[in-house]
């Protein structure tokens, strides 16, 4: 290889090494660079799941043996967009609301990060409540004062959770007040004006779990299946109804199998004893290589600090949601990093007993391990790939602990190569010693 | 390889004491196989006063461990928000660390896909190998050698389970995958340098063959797995509770999948180049 290139290649590598400095010192220079939707600033923290930065996490069955087939697919993606909605509700950020399907059981994860007191929305999430449309029966004066809301309110209109698309809170234009709107689809509409005609002028009660919400009057016919619920609603009341009401609304049942909740101290001491034995182990690692190797030790060191640097800016980048798993991954790559250097070096001190000039020795020793260092690194990939799960394969783990951990050992085996065989390659013709 | 009588007892001996401590006191079932609940907690109510606020729901727990870990079976919500409620009316400065709770269908769920998934890698691993060094031999050694590491691995956590408490959970499959994967990766080194000489040899004596291969990349397998070891230890020893089991899990086999990678997958090679060459197994 010519003189130019390997300093090209030696800038560049300087280049990337100090973008990685810059983007994870501990107090970033702020800057904020957007092209077209994505704003880079925004992504450049890091990301913790659950377990590092407390939370709940929330599987549900769901139930599809009432649904036929060629409903599934649109009934799943509502009830996704349901839950979600539901979830944001609750006001909680980066939550994400995600469908599985585990030998044929349809499964829906809730993941709420950053929330503690999650038991209102774990509430609210699992209520599999039936939300139903009755109008009020005419009853005799006489029996007024015995008669219960389920005698006033007997008559069902036939509409239920399924037909409500959705409902918010919206502003009267003219008043100002708060009120509820509800959305039916095609089939809601229809029932709806039947509904809407019979009783005009009467009250048309809403029930939650058997529960009366609400008994509004009816002051028109409805044919387009969107109503607007008014009444003497404060802010907080037309929201709590309308979420009571988007909880109803659920297109298919559901039901809660497992809940993992974390609370944020234990994270952050998670964190904190996962720093102090990755600075530890990493001290040792380095020490080792020194202690082996020498000065080649010293430059594989250089190149475990820029692996370390890139990693930490692509887990901003991409981004990559840490769980301790996935910090447990990123540790064992490091120790994996070097790998690639060991077989190298002594790759090296073959060549130099045999009688090879230092130089020459170097050359032989990385172009010689790269077959080793090739194969072997593909088994562990195809092991990465397995755990990782790419196509979502339903007889395979999906859980997020088990990815966490795939995720950062796939990519720490590209970068250990990047870095183990490139960056270290190029730092000793620049900086090493020609004898 | 005058030292195959050696490994051939080293690992019979592992194996053996892995069989025994798996006969005798089987496994700790994480709740991520077995199903149930469990729940930290932090609250200054003494034991008895915790297990009579279970009592009062119904539940009856399995064991109660220092600082508050419980665990029972399965709950629903509804009875975890009432066990708050409960806790709260004694103890006011109550606060929950983590509550985990999930039914038994999942447990079986998991032992089903880690099946799976390690056939898939197992034979993923064999196929790679396998045509990588155009020997089935290979293939077949090296993936021995893994199931070798596998059943130590097991065998220990059974023993540590016994003793310590240690549970086999989701992670701990992780791990048993890893140790396949780092297992692997010790080998192909080993199997690469005898390919390299097999190529400057004319005549082939498998023998000596594979005694210059493990001399010349013993210490780089040795040096590959102290890095990994170093790091693993500092993670068992400084790392938190939530995976010091995890990490000694990927340290035994780590550790043990250095050793086949010499120990057993060279002299199953030899034992295997025999049997093609003389057609039986004597």
């Amino acid at each position: 290889m010519n003189q130019k290139a390997i300093y090209r290649n030696f800038w560049l590598i300087i280049g990337i090494t100090f973008i990685g400095v810059i983007l994870n010192l501990p107090k970033r220079p702020n800057f904020s660079l957007k092209i077209g939707n994505f704003d880079f600033s925004k992504r450049m923290d890091l990301h913790f799941g659950l377990d590092l930065a407390g939370g709940a996490s929330l599987i549900f069955d769901i139930d599809t043996t009432q649904t036929k087939k060629e409903d599934l697919t649109n009934a799943l993606e509502s009830l996704k967009s349901n839950i979600e909605r539901r979830v944001n509700l609750f006001g909680v950020s980066e939550a994400t609301v995600q469908l599985s399907t585990s030998d044929g059981q349809n499964r829906l994860t809730v993941e709420l990060p950053g929330v503690e007191d999650v038991d209102q929305a774990v509430a609210l999430i699992g209520k599999t409540a039936q939300l139903n449309f009755k109008g009020e029966t005419e009853l005799a004066s006489e029996a007024t004062a015995s008669a219960t809301i389920y005698d006033v309110f007997k008559e069902d209109t036939g509409i239920n959770g399924s037909h409500l698309v959705r409902s918010q809170v919206v502003v009267n234009p003219n008043t100002g007040q708060p009120e509820v709107g509800l959305e039916f689809n095609n089939e809601g509409a229809k029932l709806f004006e039947a509904a809407t005609k019979k009783f005009l002028n009467k009250r048309l009660a809403i029930f939650l779990d058997d529960v009366l919400v609400s008994a509004p009057v009816v002051n028109e016919v409805i044919i387009d299946g969107k109503a607007v619920i008014s009444g003497d609603f404060d802010n907080k009341t037309a929201k709590t109804l309308s979420a009571q009401l988007n909880a109803g609304a659920l297109p298919l049942p559901i039901k809660l199998i497992r809940q993992d909740q974390v609370g944020a101290t234990l994270g952050q001491d998670s964190i904190q004893k996962g720093m102090v034995a990755g600075l530890v182990g990493l001290v040792l690692v380095c020490l080792f290589m020194i202690g082996n190797y020498g000065y080649l030790g010293f430059i594989a060191d250089i190149g475990l600090v820029i692996y370390g640097l890139i990693t930490l800016t692509l887990y901003r980048l991409i981004p990559v949601t840490l769980t301790f798993p996935g910090l447990v991954g990123f540790l064992l790559s490091v120790g994996m990093a070097v790998d690639s250097n060991i077989l190298i070096f002594e790759r090296m001190r073959e060549e130099i007993r045999k009688g090879k000039s230092w130089n020459v020795a170097m050359e032989l020793g990385f172009g010689r391990a790269w077959d080793s260092i090739k194969d072997a690194n593909i088994c562990t990939i195809i092991t990465g790939l397995i755990l990782f799960n790419p196509f979502n394969w339903s007889f395979l783990n999906t859980s997020g602990m088990v990815r966490g951990f795939a995720v950062t050992l796939l990519l720490g085996i590209f970068i250990g190569i990047f870095t183990g065989v490139f960056v270290t390659r190029n730092l000793l013709r620049v900086l090493g010693r020609k004898k | 390889m005058k030292f195959r009588p050696l490994f051939l007892l080293i690992s019979s001996i592992l194996i053996g004491l892995s069989l025994y401590s798996i006969f005798t006191w089987g496994f700790q079932l994480s709740i991520d196989f077995a199903g149930g609940t469990v729940w930290e907690i932090r609250t200054s109510l003494n034991k008895d006063e915790i297990i009579d606020i279970l009592k009062q729901n119904n539940i009856s727990p399995n064991s109660i461990s220092q600082a508050y870990v419980l665990k029972f079976g399965h709950i629903d919500n509804a009875t975890h928000q009432q066990l708050i409620a409960d806790f709260k009316k004694l103890d006011k400065d109550f606060t929950e660390l983590r509550f985990e709770t999930l039914g038994p269908v999942l447990g079986k769920e998991l032992l089903r896909k880690t099946i799976y998934a390690i056939i898939l890698s197992s034979t993923a691993l064999l196929i790679f190998i396998a045509s990588r060094f155009n020997d089935w031999t290979f293939g077949l050694g090296a993936i021995l050698a893994n199931f070798h590491d596998t059943f130590i691995l097991l065998g220990a956590f059974s023993w540590l389970g016994h003793f310590y408490g240690a549970e086999l959970d989701s992670l701990f499959v992780t791990a048993l995958l890893t140790t396949l994967s780092a297992s692997v990766h010790d080998t192909v080194v080993t199997f690469n340098r005898i390919r390299e000489l097999k190529r400057q040899n004319l005549k082939i004596d498998w023998l000596a063959l594979t005694d210059q291969a493990l001399r010349e990349t013993i210490v780089r397998s040795l040096n590959n797995s102290m890095t990994i070891v170093f790091m693993l230890t500092a993670l068992v020893i400084l790392g938190g509770e939530t995976t010091r089991w995890f990490a000694t899990a990927l340290l035994i086999g780590c550790v043990s999948g250095t050793y086949s990678s010499f120990g057993v997958a060279l002299p199953l090679i030899l034992f295997f180049k025999r049997f093609q060459k003389h057609g039986s197994l004597v």
